[in-house]
């Protein structure tokens, strides 16, 4: 079995901050603090996230690609977290392979009344790359930030702009690809 | 299955309770100790123990107790995991080799005897101490049956 952060606390709250940052700054490509090893075949930065944020009060889902005997193991084992079967049922889920990934539609969105009780989705890409791509805009972006994302399907980014739509609902989706991590909360908006 | 369980059951339950002394001498007494890695780093924590009044009533909570865990694996792939009384780390890093090592049956026999037995033993002797210090005061009770009425 693979080792965790080689300094749960410290290492978890590095990342922690990191996720903040990326959280507040939409579409900046961030390096997160990574255990030495991730279980086959999650990247380095989604075995941090889910290290940091997935605990024992939180239901994962993971898909096909990503739910390998190994990372399951890894999972209840690290974080004491219970794997779902349906996405719906989620608090957190993990993509291994965006290609083949559900609908956004398909994880909690929240309610009006707690629209916090959503789902947080975890996807692996290829690569993640500032100043090309797609436009983002919305809080956090002062005039526009552009990503280019390699591995996302093209009906990725109109799933993207229905979620926006169902503000304050809607899913958070934190990209991660190596040691690093873009987040797109459901506030930002993509303009093309 | 179920009777491997109940062994492991004993034996992690025979680490648990001896001191972290007594561990740590069975440790050094061993002529080849193995390289191991740890897989979770020993941790301390809280547990809430839980009783049952008179053995079979409802359950409630007695109170919380210290215990460290620790996760160690053995470069066979075997992980050896502990719970143990107290806070202290090499304890419970030791207790955990050792339950990696019994579940091995190439060491299992020889761990038994000169690990396991001797440390179960010590501990049947001291409960058997306290309860032959306790017994003398152990005060029954008794209602004499009226044969009238």
């Amino acid at each position: 079995m693979l080792a965790g952060f080689a300094d749960p606390v410290l290492d978890a709250q590095r990342a922690f901050r990191s996720v903040l940052d990326a959280m507040a700054h939409p579409g900046r490509v961030i390096e997160v603090a990574t255990p030495e090893t991730a279980p086959y075949p999650l990247h380095g930065a989604v075995a941090s996230l889910c290290l940091t944020l997935v605990d024992l009060e939180t239901t994962v889902w993971l898909d096909a690609t990503a739910g390998t005997a190994e990372a399951r193991e890894y999972l209840q084992f690290h974080c004491g977290c219970r794997l779902v079967d349906a996405p719906g049922a989620a608090r957190f889920a993990v993509i291994g392979d965006p290609a083949v990934m559900p609908a956004l539609s398909r994880f909690d969105p929240g309610t009006d009344e707690s629209p916090e009780r959503s789902a947080t989705l975890f996807v692996q890409v290829a690569s993640l790359r500032e100043g090309h791509g797609r436009r983002l805009a919305g809080p956090g972006i002062a005039s526009e930030v552009r990503l280019e994302v390699t591995g996302l399907p093209a009906g990725f980014w109109h799933g993207l702009r229905d979620n926006h739509a169902l503000f304050p609902r809607g899913v958070d989706v934190l990209l991660a690809a190596g040691r690093h991590v873009a987040a797109l909360p459901r506030t930002t908006s993509v303009a093309d | 299955m179920a009777a491997e369980s109940g062994a492991r059951r004993r034996w992690m339950s025979v680490l648990a309770q001896a001191s972290g002394a007594e561990v740590e001498r069975a440790w050094r007494a061993l002529t080849e100790r193995p390289a191991y890695r740890v897989v979770r780093k020993p941790e301390v924590g809280l547990v809430m123990v839980r009783g049952r009044a008179g053995g079979s009533g409802a359950p409630f909570n007695l109170g919380e107790m210290t215990v460290t865990r620790c996760t160690v694996d053995l470069p066979s792939g075997i992980a050896g995991h502990a719970y143990v009384a107290g806070r202290d780390p090499r304890h419970a890093e030791l207790a955990a080799v050792f339950d990696a090592l019994l579940q091995d049956p190439l060491h299992a026999a020889q761990l038994e005897e000169r690990v396991i037995a001797p440390l179960e033993a010590g501990q049947q002797e001291r409960r058997r101490q306290v309860a032959a210090r306790s017994a003398p005061t152990r005060v029954e009770f008794f209602t004499l049956v009226r044969g009238d009425d």
